[in-house]
């Protein structure tokens, strides 16, 4: 499902250039759910961006779902996320003027489905908000926030689904109903999950723990065993 | 002392940032600052130079002059004056029709007929250089260069005015005290004063005018001796000018057009501030976390409120220079568009009066309408630090501040008290700013009613890109209100501006079809009427209106005689010399609008019934019933005044300010004028053949060509339309920096938005159509509101300043919506050119 071979990523950065990741590789088979975990620094954000395409390597590739990301345009790219691709953020991400609603409709209009306010709505009743579909972010708390993006994370039905410390801001209680919803969807869907985290709790629900440290991957659980 | 030290060091480490983009957004106020530093420092030269340079365009202390030759009170004046030790000399102006015998045609021309002394000071200058002399030497005349262009002749040619012959022996280079378009409405061409008689011109009922012109010893004060003579001089009809009166009266037009200008300058300037305002707020917005750790290290609101008011004034302060700055060069660059209306030579030098008080408005507008959105940051709270929350929040929480409302009321004082100093009246100020806060008000609310609207009409059937470009107009933090005051305002200016001059412009161009004569003959003599009439007739020409013409002086109104009302009020319309006219019926450029009109005496009080123009009415404070004595050349005519009229000025027809019935003046003195057509094949040679034959054979008759006049005026237009544009510029790039800053307030938010849209799979194209959706509204609605609104604000200045038709025209209207919709859009993507570089990963970051 998702392949990374020899992912390397460097910015030019005071004169020299610092290299924040260095020959990655690995493979995700599709119905997998993968932690990345590692400390601060480490290169586990840089790595998401390069999976899902956000980014391009300065060398190596990856292959999502088939497709070369490397040899597409920015905008194929998009087309290829707004068709199989998922986000959860830590900082939730929604689009501050748009309402609930809007916000989880907004991959399946750019889609151009029809029906996409009924799907949404479909959608938020499933995360159990319902009732709060037409308050804007700022009228909502963190939890609720969290399963709106998750809302939105899923209105494509998207083939991966990459989260980024999704349960970060927020405290155990608020957090726990998220990764429930994480694993359903893993479990019912068969959606691929990468997650990036450095809570040790978390990354203990994954069936597989990717540890990178200065760049490199320095334990993967799958290799291990 | 040393905490507020800290406290500006810590507004400069602040901003170091965003010091750059700041200064992009306060220089909305460099343009305005710019126009009014340019305009008071030019109008100051201008007064200066007039100061320096009044002696000269008199040419000497004192002129007495009179429509008739001086009578002998006056000349014991004189006299007494040159026992004194005055120097005297003499002077006499007259219109003549000026011929070459060697070419084709003929030219109306202002003879000014000089003595030997003249001028007691100033340089004449003429090409040749020093020819000035050359004209007490014998007959010859300088004349303007537009005379020999005109009639094709040169230096050297024989010249005929009347009966007399001169040579041209050079042009006038430089007159002092000289408007440079006055050449081209009448070419002047000096003599000697000795030839005039030779001319045998000064018949009666031609308009001349004789001067004496005095250089007073040291000892007698013009202006005190004025002012003791000013009795005899009202009785004879005389009037005296000093220098201190030719520059009063030269200051007096220049301050007109600076008041002008100057309200240009101060909507740019206001506009300015509305832009500091936007980009304050944004900034505010974006800065609501590094108040919060501010606060949360022990900063009192206070303190962080003069941090930011801080860096507002410096900014204000930077942009102001730099608007003092553009003024200063603007300042040399105004002579070329405003010379040809300025009587001096200007000669541009920095005048720092000009440039502090331009500084000063413009640090004071941008720290006053940045204080309230700048209030706001008051109101971030220390926890802010530890929980995000909505950073427009604060911003909004501040409504309700009753700072708010003191900050408001501090700005709109601050706006209605630059406007008082700008008109340098307290009424016209008033209504300034209130016009101005109508017009912020219609946008305000057009704004709100364009945000109802757009969630009226939304559609869910609508293409996705629309429909967020559409919504994007009223969602919490849109930038509806902003865009629109800020292009609404700017089309608003411009459109206004444009229509004022096409108005003046249509109404001046003599092309509303009614107008049937194109050449008039005047001061054709009792006696030559009828030769005059047959010559025309026999080239073929109609002959449409022969009008008799009366000169004649007010003697009394009610029984009292013009001295006693003089002592009262004194008003051109008591003294003047009145060309009056009779006739026993209205023509097309004239109505009743009171009393009605009499074609005979009136019954009741067996005084013939005149009708005077409504505005001379009001200025001599007549009421219908009224009885007006007349002065006719030493004869009393006592009339009642039976009817006011309203007149159209610009017509090319003699039009008067009193008629009477014809009965009562058959028999005064008077002169004619004579109206007639010619066209078809040839018809400016034609033209030019017949004014010549009637100059051949009456030389005193003067005539004059329509297409000479509307060549002339749409000339004089043309210039004025070039000062126009070239303060509406100022307007223009105000409207672009204000737009461009309403535009960057929201442009954070906006690429957050858009990065997050790609991060869910937008492409580019879908990002691009949703902003162009949103500004294609934006730009078309708010053009279109601030044209609409210039429509009305044209039509009111047209009709109760300048008194003329309103002439609206469509299409350069919507030509001027489709431009600012397309700056709108153009300013919208510039402005958000990030959103296509930056890749979706900073949604991670």
């Amino acid at each position: 499902m998702l392949v990374a071979r020899n992912l390397t990523k460097s910015y030019p950065s005071g004169g020299g250039i610092l290299t924040v990741l260095r020959d990655v590789s690995f493979v995700v088979p599709e119905g997998a759910f993968v932690a990345i975990v590692g400390p601060s620094g480490s290169g586990k954000t840089t790595l998401l961006g390069l999976l899902a395409g956000l980014d391009i390597p300065t060398s190596g590739s990856v292959s999502l779902d088939g497709a070369d990301l490397g040899s597409l345009t920015e905008d194929a790219r998009a087309r290829l996320r707004g068709e199989k691709v998922g986000f959860v953020f830590q900082s939730f991400q929604l689009i501050p003027t748009l309402s609930a609603l809007e916000n989880v409709q907004v991959p399946l209009e750019l889609r151009g489905e029809a029906h996409a306010g009924t799907r949404a709505r479909e959608l938020l009743q499933r995360v159990g908000l319902a009732a709060r579909a037409h308050h804007y972010p700022t009228q909502l708390s963190g939890g609720e926030q969290q399963r709106v993006a998750i809302a939105r994370a899923f209105a494509n039905s998207p083939r991966v689904l990459f989260a980024d410390e999704p349960t970060g801001n927020l405290d155990s209680s608020t957090g726990e109903p998220i990764i429930a919803l994480i694993e359903e969807l893993n479990r019912e869907a068969g959606t691929t999950v990468v997650l990036v985290t450095h809570d040790p709790g978390l990354a203990a629900r994954a069936s597989r723990v990717i540890r990178l440290g200065d760049g490199v991957v320095v334990h993967d659980s799958e290799l291990a065993a | 002392m040393n905490r507020w030290r800290n406290l500006a060091s810590l507004a400069w480490r602040d901003a170091r940032p965003a010091r750059r983009r700041l200064l992009l957004f306060t220089s909305s106020i460099s343009i305005g600052v710019a126009a009014l530093v340019a305009i008071d420092s030019y109008s100051a030269n201008v007064v200066r130079s007039v100061a320096q340079q009044s002696r000269a365009i008199l040419g000497a202390d004192l002129a007495i002059s009179s429509r008739q030759p001086l009578t002998a009170p006056i000349i014991q004046l004189v006299d007494s004056l040159r026992t004194a030790g005055a120097d005297v000399d003499y002077a006499t102006n007259f219109s003549s029709m000026a011929v070459v015998p060697r070419l084709e045609g003929t030219r109306l021309v202002q003879v000014n007929a000089v003595g030997p002394k003249l001028p007691f000071y100033g340089a004449m200058k003429t090409d040749p250089a020093g020819r000035w002399q050359a004209l007490q030497t014998g007959h010859n005349a300088l004349v303007d260069a537009t005379l020999l262009a005109g009639l094709g002749a040169r230096v050297g040619d024989t010249l005929v005015l009347g009966k007399a012959r001169f040579e041209i022996a050079g042009t006038l280079v430089d007159v002092p005290g000289d408007v440079g378009i006055e050449s081209a409405l009448g070419p002047r061409v000096y003599i000697a004063q000795r030839y005039v008689d030779e001319t045998g011109l000064l018949g009666f009922g031609s308009r001349a005018e004789y001067e004496a012109q005095l250089a007073l010893p040291p000892g007698i004060d013009a202006d005190s001796w004025e002012s003791a003579h000013l009795g005899t001089l009202r009785a004879e009809h005389v009037r005296a000018r000093t220098v201190r009166d030719t520059e009063r009266s030269l200051t007096r037009g220049v301050d007109q057009l600076h008041s002008f200008l100057g309200v240009v300058g101060l909507v740019a300037l206001l506009l300015g501030g509305i832009g500091v305002a936007a980009a304050i707020r944004a900034y505010v917005a974006e800065k609501s976390d590094p108040i919060a750790v501010l606060r949360c290290l022990g900063a009192t609101s206070g303190q962080v409120l003069v941090v930011y008011l801080l860096q507002a004034a410096a900014l204000g302060l930077a942009g102001a220079a730099l608007g003092a700055a553009l003024g200063v060069a603007a300042q040399f660059a105004l002579p070329l568009v405003l010379g040809d209306f300025m009587p001096v030579d200007v000669h541009p030098s920095l005048e720092p009066r000009a440039v502090v008080a331009g500084l000063a408005v413009g640090v004071w507008v941008a720290t006053i309408f940045a204080l309230i959105p700048l209030l706001g940051v008051r109101h971030v709270t220390p926890l802010q630090a530890l929980r995000r929350e909505d950073s427009s929040l604060p911003v909004r929480r501040a409504t309700r501040d009753p700072a708010r409302w003191v900050a408001a009321a501090a700005l709109i004082a601050s706006v209605v008290a630059i406007a008082i100093w700008r008109a340098d009246d307290l009424q016209r100020g008033a209504a300034m700013s209130a016009s101005i806060g109508a017009v912020i008000v219609a946008l305000w609310l057009a704004a709100f009613a364009i945000a109802w609207l757009a969630r009226r009409v939304l559609r869910s059937h609508w293409p996705f890109t629309l429909r967020q470009g559409v919504a994007n107009l009223y969602r919490p933090s849109n930038q509806t209100r902003a865009v629109m005051l800020a292009l609404g305002f700017g089309a608003f200016l411009i459109g206004t501006l444009y229509l004022v001059q096409r108005s003046l412009l249509s109404h001046l161009s003599f092309s509303d079809g009614a107008v049937q004569a194109n050449i008039a003959f005047f001061d054709v003599q009792r006696d030559q009427v009828n030769a005059l009439d047959s010559l025309i007739r026999k080239a073929g020409d109609p002959v449409l209106q022969r009008v008799p013409i009366v000169p004649m002086r007010i003697a009394s109104i009610g029984g009292r005689s013009v001295a006693e009302l003089s002592r009262e009020r004194s008003s051109w319309a008591l003294r003047r010399e009145y060309r009056s006219s009779y006739r026993d019926s209205l023509i097309g450029s004239e109505r009743v609008t009171a009393g009605s009109w009499q074609r005979t005496t009136n019954r009741s009080v067996g005084l013939p019934a005149v009708s005077f123009e409504q505005d001379v009415a009001q200025e001599l404070g007549l009421t219908l019933g009224d009885t007006v004595t007349w002065d006719v050349q030493g004869v009393r005519i006592p009339t009642v005044v039976g009817s006011f009229r309203e007149v159209n000025w610009a017509r090319f027809e003699p039009n008067f300010f009193v008629l009477f019935p014809p009965s009562t003046l058959v028999d005064a003195p008077q002169t004619f004028v004579l109206l007639t057509r010619v066209d078809g094949a040839g018809r400016a040679s034609r033209s030019a053949a017949l004014q010549r034959e009637a100059v051949d054979a009456y030389p005193n008759v003067s005539s004059i060509d329509l297409s000479v006049i509307q060549q002339t005026v749409s000339d004089i237009l043309g210039k004025i339309s070039v000062a126009v544009r070239f303060m509406a510029l100022f307007s223009i790039a105000t409207g672009a920096l204000v737009l461009l800053s309403a535009v960057a307030a929201s442009r954070r938010q906006r690429l957050r938005e858009a990065v997050l849209l790609k991060t869910l799979g937008a492409t580019r194209a879908q990002v691009r159509s949703i902003m162009l959706a949103e500004y294609a509204v934006l730009g078309l609605l708010g053009s279109a509101v601030g044209l609409l609104l210039s429509v009305a604000g044209a039509w009111a200045l047209v009709h109760f300043v300048f008194d003329i038709p309103f002439a609206p025209l469509a299409p350069p209207l919507i030509l001027l919506a489709a431009l600012m919709t397309l700056l709108t859009l153009s300013i919208g993507l510039w402005s958000s050119r990030d959103v296509f570089s930056a890749t979706p990963m900073a949604a991670l970051r």
